[in-house]
């Protein structure tokens, strides 16, 4: 059973490094499992969908780029600012053909990059329009969004489009188009996730972002706890272990009944080797807690050995739906 | 496949600003504090310039806000005759500085207020890079220190802060913002009159999209800039040439992953075309072991057969740990060797990784000595803490 039954956007955030493009293509082949339309989007320009699902790039049109299991098909969008801008112009205005006029005069750059809010709201706009499409005629109809969105530190800031847009047009089609963002972003429709890792930063940007939502009123759905790596020491060990207080006599018995010369260096070296193992159990410990203190519904995904590929991410999707992210 | 040895204690002693660049979460503010300390020990009068540091590294070097006047870090061994002092980049603070200085009392609140100053201030992507640079040409010109530690903001990719000043430069002085100023500077001059089709389109686009106040808000907020300080963009144009000075090196930082050092390797071949002085790959997270002898597959065997046996599950379990550590190692040292490969006149230091995260003086001591000489790849580190701790 799903957590999030009524969801239709999936946002994923998370600090840099943490795997959230990995966990939002696991969740988008999770959500397409059974014969669903999902599409993926990305909107900072980075190809990291591409890369993953090892494509050529994404160019500004929706692409299909896995099939799921039991039939159903994962697509995915590259969403850039400037085409989503001539796109919109062409859809609400039928001007398309003054987008050349507008480049010439530095008006794209202008409305792209640097007009308060303008930037987000082209971006969010289009995450938008792809998640409520209703009838067709209107492009490929998806039962759920995904969103690979920005890292964890801008995520508030990213979605919570209109106020920025307030502070600057009080109203015309821009505010327009800002509030609707905002009423699909704050309803039930909607959750943004965010992945973490075990280590301290990750967590601490984790538990920031998380309060930032709420404050500006955002639906926080799940904590994904990425890269997971099980103890290899018994978990009455890990003190002594970390202590570097292991018993030598035990371990140099052991190296010589396997057949492996037991010097007091290589001894000391293993002891070593397993203190750092125990201190990172209990660092990851101490930030699992803090993590069980949001009070969120929280997933893990295991640390995989080699790099993540197609198979990865079957795998991992099917772990988050049997968690029941999805 | 080695790397060239490089001696990052004379980059240290010599240099006087010092760039640290590269992907997200590499450890870019770790390794510019800990090159900072290490030269400020060495007898270096020091600044580093962080810019949004972990909270606990930051409480360590005694930052605790936003803060635009460099202080002096406590506890740092100053026997060598050398100092370091630290500041963490307001930004906001920054920009508000550079209108201030430059406009009357009056005009000066009219643009912090403007709604486009105070997103183009706190929000617009290119902005922190800018004044990290700005910020940077204001500390060099001061001549307090022999050396500036500059940590780069975490730009979605590692390029944009050579990038983005240029980029905001480009804007405030580009044709747009003169094509807004034109009508109300110049009337009908004659070569406006070219435009005046497309400038139609152009405004009469922007009225129907973002209304009218904003458009008025806009040229309001361009002309206050324009009569303040025009050539915005030779601004950035000198902050990027200190960057081409002598006795400015660049520090790429990276992490043993494919993403991070791909990020790495387009930064090396940027610095190259710009020609700005790389020094060298500062590589984080390096994971090594004492025992490289007992190999994964020997440590994997003999733990199979002391399951069989159920001797001592703790050496088995001992020994599956290291087995684990030097898989890693084995990977780490694959990918820096590959960059090598394909960068051979690129110089590395390697830093192990660390069990926790560094948030004191002497967690970055301990970086500093492994930048300057390579980790300690005869012991881990949990012993060799206790060692220097003893």
């Amino acid at each position: 059973m799903s957590d999030f039954p009524s969801v239709k956007l999936h946002v994923v955030t998370g600090k840099g490094g943490t795997g959230k493009t990995t966990v939002a293509a696991a969740l988008a082949l999770a959500l397409a499992a059974g014969g669903r339309q999902v599409l993926l989007t990305e909107v900072e320009g980075r190809q990291g969908i591409a890369q993953l699902f090892d494509t050529p790039p994404l160019p500004y049109e929706e692409r299909k780029v896995a099939v799921a299991r039991g039939g159903g098909e994962v697509y995915a969008l590259a969403i850039d600012p400037e085409a989503a801008l001539l796109e919109y112009l062409e859809m609400f205005y039928n001007l398309k053909r003054a987008g050349s006029a507008l480049k010439r005069f530095g008006a794209i750059d202008f409305a792209t990059t640097i007009a308060p809010g303008m930037r987000d709201v082209l971006l969010t706009g289009k995450v938008m329009e792809a998640a409520t499409r209703e009838r067709r005629g209107g492009g490929r109809l998806y039962d759920a969004v995904v969103l690979d969105a920005p890292p964890t530190g801008r995520i508030a800031r990213f979605l919570n489009v209109n106020s920025e847009v307030a502070g600057l047009a009080k109203m015309g089609p821009v505010r327009q188009q800002a509030d609707s963002v905002m009423t699909l972003l704050r309803s039930r429709k909607t959750a943004v996730h965010l992945v973490t890792v075990l280590e301290e930063m990750p967590v601490q940007e984790t538990i920031d972002g998380v309060a930032e939502l709420d404050r500006v009123g955002l639906p926080v759905g799940g904590v994904v706890v990425n890269m997971v790596r099980d103890p290899m020491l018994p978990f009455d060990r890990i003190a002594d272990a970390a202590a570097c207080r292991l018993d030598r006599a035990e371990i140099a018995r052991g190296l010589k009944s396997a057949g492996v010369e037991a010097s007091d260096t290589l001894v000391a070296t293993l002891v070593g080797e397993a203190a750092d193992h125990a201190g990172r159990v209990q660092l990851e410990e101490r930030e699992r807690t803090e993590l069980t203190e949001l009070e969120r519904p929280t997933y893990e995904l295991p640390m995989l050995a080699d790099t993540v590929d197609l198979a990865c991410l079957y795998d991992l999707g099917d772990q988050l739906a049997a968690q029941g992210l999805v | 496949m080695s790397p060239r040895t490089f001696e990052l204690d004379a980059l240290l002693d010599s240099a006087s600003i010092l760039v640290c660049c590269g992907a997200g979460g590499v450890g870019k503010t770790t390794t510019s504090a800990a090159l900072a300390l290490r030269a400020a020990e060495r007898g270096r009068r020091v600044c580093v310039l962080t810019i949004d540091p972990a909270r606990r590294l930051a409480q360590s070097m005694g930052l605790t806000e936003l803060d635009n006047t460099p202080r002096a870090v406590a506890d740092v061994d100053a026997r060598a005759g050398g100092s370091l002092d630290a500041m963490m980049l307001d930004m906001k603070r920054t920009f508000d500085d550079i209108v201030l200085a430059h406009a009357d009392p009056q005009r000066a609140q009219q643009i912090l207020a403007n709604p486009f100053y105070v997103s183009l201030s706190s929000s617009f992507a290119g902005t922190q890079e800018y004044m990290a640079m700005e910020k940077l040409g204001q500390l060099k010109q001061d001549g307090t220190w022999d050396l500036i530690v500059v940590d780069t903001p975490p730009s979605r990719s590692a390029l944009d802060f050579l990038d983005a000043p240029q980029r905001l430069g480009r804007f405030l002085d580009g044709r747009m913002i003169r094509l807004l100023l034109a009508p109300a500077k110049a009337g009908g001059r004659g070569m406006m009159k070219v435009f005046t089709a497309g400038l139609t389109v152009f405004t009469n686009v922007l009225t129907r999209i973002l209304g009218g106040q904003v458009l008025k808000d806009l040229s309001l907020f361009v002309a206050s800039l324009e009569t303040m300080f025009g050539g915005f963009r030779e601004r950035a144009e000198r902050t990027y040439q200190l960057l081409k000075e002598p006795g400015t090196a660049f520090v790429v930082v990276a992490v043993p992953e494919r993403d991070a050092l791909r990020e790495a390797a387009y930064f090396v071949e940027r610095l190259a075309t710009e020609r700005m002085p790389l020094a060298v790959l500062a590589l984080n997270r390096v994971h090594t072991s004492g025992a490289p002898q007992l190999s994964v597959e020997r440590s994997r065997a003999a733990a199979e057969a002391l399951d069989e046996s159920g001797e001592s599950s703790l050496t088995a379990a001992v020994l599956r740990i290291h087995a684990e550590r030097l898989a890693t190692a084995a990977r780490d040292r694959h990918l820096a060797d590959r960059f090598v490969a394909a960068h051979p006149d690129v110089p590395v230091v390697q830093v192990a990784a660390q069990p926790n995260d560094v948030h004191d003086l002497q967690g970055l001591r301990v970086i500093g000595t492994e930048l300057a000489n390579g980790p300690e790849a005869s012991a881990p580190i949990s012993t060799t803490r206790k060692k220097r701790a003893g």
